[in-house]
């Protein structure tokens, strides 16, 4: 059987990616660091001076704890969708990259790669900063950012599904208003999930966030169980079984 | 606009048929058969080319002929849907990547890394190719050199005229120092002085003995490239040949044009009468619209005869014949879009 893609070939183009992105490096870490803190600040002192605990745990920790996965969650997501789009579409970087010895697989691996990357890089920057405020609880925490590579390679394959597919960069609102904001609401990130309706509860078991946080904030906590195994599994199935998706989808809109 | 004239006194002759070659182990690619079908759309209808190691060998064409999605076929991003294709002596569908390594393409749209500087852009593009980053730097700043942009390296890709950017396109593709040079439409869009400066360049890398495929739709371009050439309209190749050859099989060597016919009835008339007037000092004749074309070997006996005689025509000028004569006899003169 045929490999699925060639794995130096898409080290080369994530490397290209390393490379742009070393440029912008201090800036970009600069304003990563900003976020966080202006969310910890609205809901940790705003929200939490009206909510003081949840589940046992102070609110700014319950948001602080959720709001890491979704920061990571972001990094991948914008990388797979703009950034890679704008390339696809009007740079024509790909298009460039193919007439190489790479190949479209390797262009979208090398993709999917770096925005795990940038999820990493997200998100450990937000787990400094809440670790700043003293969340942070167990030395398992060391072990959230290869939690986020993870979910990253997770929600760049979905990304770069939608892209691969995406008629027009004006359709990414849809993207975000359908997918990743209803998830960001209802993944645990703001309010534990069995206090919604059971239903409701149970339908966010597919969102693939849910199961970020779930383990984000076990990891933060040091209140990792064996039921966690369940969501590693979970985001590795799904991440696995999507895969092939985006390399062929991408391989027929850009092969003719 | 060109159209196609109620009036043409002579059908478009399509006389070229494929040799049945055998494969030719020394060429550099081999095309038999060639087909490219997007569903049930053909863009390439069977093809059958070579091309000799050392030469320049290019496509001619007009938009839809089937250019693009050869080149694409050779460069391995396309499979083809039947026939056989094999570049540097190796089958395109078992080896692309191995072919891909050894080719130097410059593809039609400019493809050049806007988030890169220029001489990122080489270095970069030398990595996809596995080379180290010493190779990498000093391939980039000799190739910088060759294509007159030293001084530019810094810059973005933003920065640059049309003809530099062409002209970087030009020295990524020599990066991995390819055996084979593909150019798609390399001066589309430049003005004189760029293409020339183009020319000049690709004319001194053809000395160095780099195989050169080129596609275009300039005849001068053509001509003054390449050794051989072949016409491809509607996905099959019309035409083959040295372009002298084929100036001089398709068209002869003169031309006396005559301008000023209505292209109403009339016309047919006076074009009745310069066909006899011409006799057989035109070997034939194309009537367009306002312009009626006379091919031939005489070329002042004839335009002698024509201003000597009665018919009332605005201006019948002499010159000689090129290949773009030969182009618009083979392809039409239709306009495609």
């Amino acid at each position: 059987m045929k490999p699925l893609f060639w794995p130096r070939g898409a080290l080369r183009f994530w490397q290209r990616n390393v490379f742009i992105f070393r440029r912008i490096f201090p800036e970009s870490i600069a304003v990563n660091f900003l976020e966080p803190v202006i969310y910890l600040l609205a809901m940790g002192f705003g929200v939490g001076a009206y909510l003081t605990t949840i589940g046992g745990l102070p609110y700014l920790t319950f948001v602080a704890t959720g709001l890491v996965s979704t920061a990571a969650m972001f990094g991948a997501t914008f990388e797979c969708t703009y950034n890679a789009y704008v390339q696809m579409y009007y740079e024509k970087t790909y298009d460039g990259a193919i007439t190489t010895p790479l190949g479209v697989e390797d262009v979208v691996v090398g993709e999917i790669l770096w925005g795990a990357t940038r999820s990493v890089i997200y998100g450990t920057v937000f787990l400094v900063v809440i670790a700043l405020f003293g969340v942070v609880r167990s030395p398992l925490a060391l072990l959230v950012p290869v939690l986020f590579f993870l979910s990253g390679l997770m929600f760049s394959v979905i990304a770069m599904t939608f892209t691969a597919v995406n008629p027009n960069i004006d359709y990414f609102p849809f993207y975000f208003a359908l997918f990743i904001t209803p998830m960001f609401m209802f993944s645990g990130v703001f309010f534990p999930l069995d206090a919604l309706p059971a239903w409701v509860s149970t339908a966010t078991w597919f969102a693939p966030l849910s199961h970020v946080v779930h383990l984000s904030r076990a990891l933060i906590l040091g209140t990792v169980g064996p039921h966690h195994l369940r969501d590693v599994v979970w985001i590795a199935g799904v991440t696995a079984a999507l895969f092939p998706l985006p390399i062929a989808l991408m391989r027929r809109r850009l092969l003719k | 606009m060109w159209q196609r004239s109620p009036i043409r006194t002579i059908e478009c002759l399509n006389l070229y048929r494929p040799p049945d070659m055998p494969p030719s182990p020394s060429a550099v690619v081999a095309a038999r058969g060639l087909e490219k079908r997007y569903g049930t759309l053909p863009a390439v209808r069977g093809i059958t080319f070579d091309v000799r190691p050392g030469e320049c060998f290019g496509f001619l064409g007009p938009n839809g002929a089937g250019k693009t999605t050869t080149m694409k076929m050779v460069y391995c991003v396309l499979q083809p849907t039947a026939g056989d294709l094999s570049v540097l002596g190796m089958d395109v569908r078992a080896h692309p990547r191995r072919i891909k390594a050894r080719l130097g393409v410059v593809t039609q749209d400019n493809t050049l890394d806007t988030a890169l500087s220029v001489r990122e852009n080489l270095l970069i593009f030398a990595r996809y190719f596995d080379l180290s980053w010493d190779v990498a730097r000093q391939r980039a700043d000799a190739l910088l050199d060759f294509v007159a942009l030293t001084d530019r390296g810094r810059d973005t890709v933003e920065q640059l005229s049309g003809g530099m950017r062409r002209r970087l396109m030009i020295a990524r593709a020599l990066m991995p120092e390819p055996d084979l040079l593909i150019l798609d439409e390399p001066t589309a869009g430049l003005d004189p002085q760029a293409r020339h400066l183009t020319w000049q360049k690709l004319r001194q890398l053809k000395r160095t003995g780099v195989t050169q495929i080129l596609t275009t739709h300039y005849m001068d371009e053509a001509a003054a490239l390449c050794d051989r050439l072949v016409i491809m309209d509607h996905g099959q190749i019309v035409a083959e040949g040295a372009p002298d050859a084929l100036i001089r099989t398709h068209v002869g060597r003169e031309v006396v044009e005559l301008h000023g016919f209505a292209g109403d009835d009339d016309s047919r008339e006076i074009l009745a009468k310069v066909t006899e007037v011409a006799g057989d000092l035109a070997d034939q004749y194309e009537a367009h619209g306002d312009l009626v074309l006379l091919y031939t070997r005489h070329g002042e006996a004839l335009l002698r005869r024509i201003r000597g005689s009665t018919i009332g025509i605005e201006a019948a000028t002499l010159r000689q014949a090129t290949l773009e004569d030969v182009f618009l006899r083979l392809t039409g003169r239709m306009l495609r879009e």
